[in-house]
């Protein structure tokens, strides 16, 4: 196909980017394409050598296996319970509190908001040793509790709300203000009906964080019938490292709430993330 | 009027005093209300801990009995640990190529995406759909396809005519294997970000470049490349910071192996701490991390802040 045309590189029928682009997001979709696959195949077809590249059919053995006898069942309903008070205690203080900063004054509000900011910059490994000591003072090492009271809230979303607050027009709640509305009213009834795009982002972050979670439960959790997926999938790995199949139906219950949530809500998985960086 | 809340720069209000202050006051008890629960979790599980981990870094505590004071001791066994030091070198090592290589990588796809092309969509799902798995799951999936034995990477290479590879399981390999893991999950994010801003740069600017006979490549330098320049810096700065706090997927990978080959700072601080019960000297290596990035951030800070101005001269 070498058109000897004078000036310009020789036509291919499509983009010469895709000769990049294809191979390397072929690249970036085998690993995650080969745990389905791992997933439905017999351990005699994982475990020849070599492995076989395609399953002979759908063996759910390894998902009977991790369903039946293991603790799947109980590490997610724990990871979902961890998930899902810290999204919707995320999304409640997150938003009393960035709306106090927003809109409220009183004394010490903004020692407290750089106070509050200059945490976010706190690396993990210089408050875990100490945190693992606060938790067992208050008598929740090795209990959900111990997960739960960390995520409550973070920096994060307090500011993240509070930025997105700041830039609501301020009309609306002087009208609903004259009108006599108390604070809480004016907040739930105005301007949380406003703050979607800023309440999704919070959620959004919250739930991949605290689902995706592994180093604190390593150090809070002891029993494997309070572990988390995470936990509990690492775990499963070091005691049935012979059992493929089951391995790897496991990771696809680990990873499949949160790939399916992306793939469902894409725009705003994305959008969520970006706004983490363009503030930056 | 006196009942909303103004602005500092607001001449004082026009009713009488009283009653305003005492509604200021309720106003402050609703506020402090409503940051009590934050400012308590926030505040309390990380300026105590930051205290209390100094502290505990200048004592020798094993998380049971009652901790002693030391002075500096740990800080100067540290010096002497040739764990610690392989720690400090392998965290380096990975932050030196995952960090340029992920940002580079995302500019570049970044940029091919950025042309209109057709599937960039779905190109961009697929490069980004990693960054979401977590960093367990990540582990477990490619501890499976890299097992030397079973794994699907060797069956492959067999099938090439290539030597299997120890890739986790050889000290020589196990560091590089690490940071292309992490490109894996790690680039997709770069490309988003890099996507996001590259939808900023003001679509005028670079067409009166070309107008003005400028190339491709000219323009890229001269216009693009300097619009983003701030998202580069928050890139840098955040994967950096990433980097040098790598531990959940040499947990499961690893743990550190073979032969240390991939024991990084945060695993080695954990490990003292919870593996060892040497819980002051975890502390006190923790706080060299701890510094160690406080450095990196403040001299981006001052690298940035000269950027800027040099752009505002420019501009002026």
């Amino acid at each position: 196909m070498t058109d000897p045309s004078p000036r310009r590189r020789p036509r291919l029928p499509f983009s010469p980017w895709h000769l990049l682009l294809a191979p390397l997001a072929l690249l970036f979709a085998v690993p995650l394409i080969w745990l389905g696959l791992s997933s439905v195949m017999s351990d005699a077809e994982i475990n020849r050598f070599p492995p076989a590249l395609w399953p002979s059919g759908i063996h759910l053995g390894g998902y009977r296996f991790v369903l039946g006898n293991a603790m799947f069942p109980r590490w997610f309903a724990n990871s979902l319970i961890v998930s899902a008070v810290a999204v919707v205690s995320n999304l409640l203080l997150g938003t009393l509190g960035g709306y106090a900063f927003a809109r409220m004054r009183f004394g010490g509000s903004r020692v407290l908001l750089v106070l509050m900011l200059a945490t976010m910059a706190i690396p993990f490994q210089l408050t875990m040793i100490p945190t693992f000591l606060v938790m067992r003072k208050l008598g929740l090492v090795d209990t959900l509790g111990a997960l739960i009271v960390p995520s409550l809230v973070t920096p994060f979303a307090v500011f993240l709300l509070r930025q997105f607050f700041l830039s609501l027009p301020r009309e609306l709640e002087e009208a609903a203000w004259i009108d006599g509305c108390s604070r809480l009213r004016v907040l739930f009834q105005i301007v949380v009906p406003l703050s979607r795009p800023a309440l999704s982002t919070v959620a959004v972050l919250t739930f991949l964080t605290t689902w995706n979670d592994l180093s604190w439960p390593l150090i809070a959790l002891n029993h494997d019938a309070n572990y988390t997926l995470q936990l509990g999938l690492t775990t499963f790995r070091g005691q049935h490292h012979t059992q493929w199949s089951a391995v790897m139906a496991g990771n696809v219950i680990t990873v499949l709430p949160v790939l399916l949530a992306f793939l469902a809500a894409q725009k705003t998985f994305v959008r969520s993330i970006t706004s983490t960086g363009l503030k930056g | 009027m006196s009942r909303l809340p103004t602005p500092i720069t607001r001449p004082a209000p026009r009713t009488p005093a009283r009653p305003a202050r005492r509604r200021g006051r309720r106003e402050a008890a609703t506020a402090w209300a409503f940051v009590l629960p934050s400012v308590l979790v926030i505040l309390g599980l990380s300026v105590v801990p930051v205290l209390w981990s100094l502290l505990l870094s200048f004592q020798y505590s094993d998380l049971l009995t009652p901790s002693v004071w030391v002075g500096w001791d740990n800080y100067r066994q540290l010096a002497d640990d040739p764990q610690f030091a392989q720690a400090v070198r392998n965290t380096l090592e990975y932050t030196a190529l995952y960090v340029p290589l992920s940002i580079g990588l995302g500019l570049v796809l970044a940029l091919v995406l950025n042309r209109r092309i057709r599937f960039a969509g779905l190109y961009r799902t697929l490069l980004f759909v990693p960054f979401v798995v977590s960093a367990a799951a990540q582990g477990v999936l490619f501890s499976f396809i890299l097992d030397p034995e079973f794994g699907a990477a060797n069956s492959l290479l067999h099938h090439l005519g290539v030597s299997p590879q120890g890739f986790l399981s050889d000290p020589g390999q196990a560091l590089l294997v690490l940071v292309g893991i992490s490109l894996w999950s790690g680039t997709g994010f770069c490309v988003v970000i890099y996507l996001a801003a590259l939808q900023d740069v003001p679509r005028e600017l670079t067409e009166a470049a070309t107008l003005d006979g400028a190339e491709r490549r000219h323009v890229l330098r001269h216009v693009t490349l300097p619009t983003i320049a701030p998202v580069s810096v928050f890139l840098l700065l955040w994967q950096t910071i990433s980097a040098l706090q790598v531990f959940d997927l040499v947990y499961v990978t690893t743990k550190g192996g073979p032969l240390g080959s991939t024991t990084v700072i945060v695993y080695f601080v954990w490990e003292q701490a919870f593996r060892n019960f040497t819980a002051g000297y975890g502390a006190a290596a923790a706080y060299v991390l701890g510094v160690a990035l406080l450095v990196a951030a403040a001299a981006l800070r001052l690298v940035r802040r000269r950027g800027d101005r040099r752009i505002e001269g420019a501009t002026s």
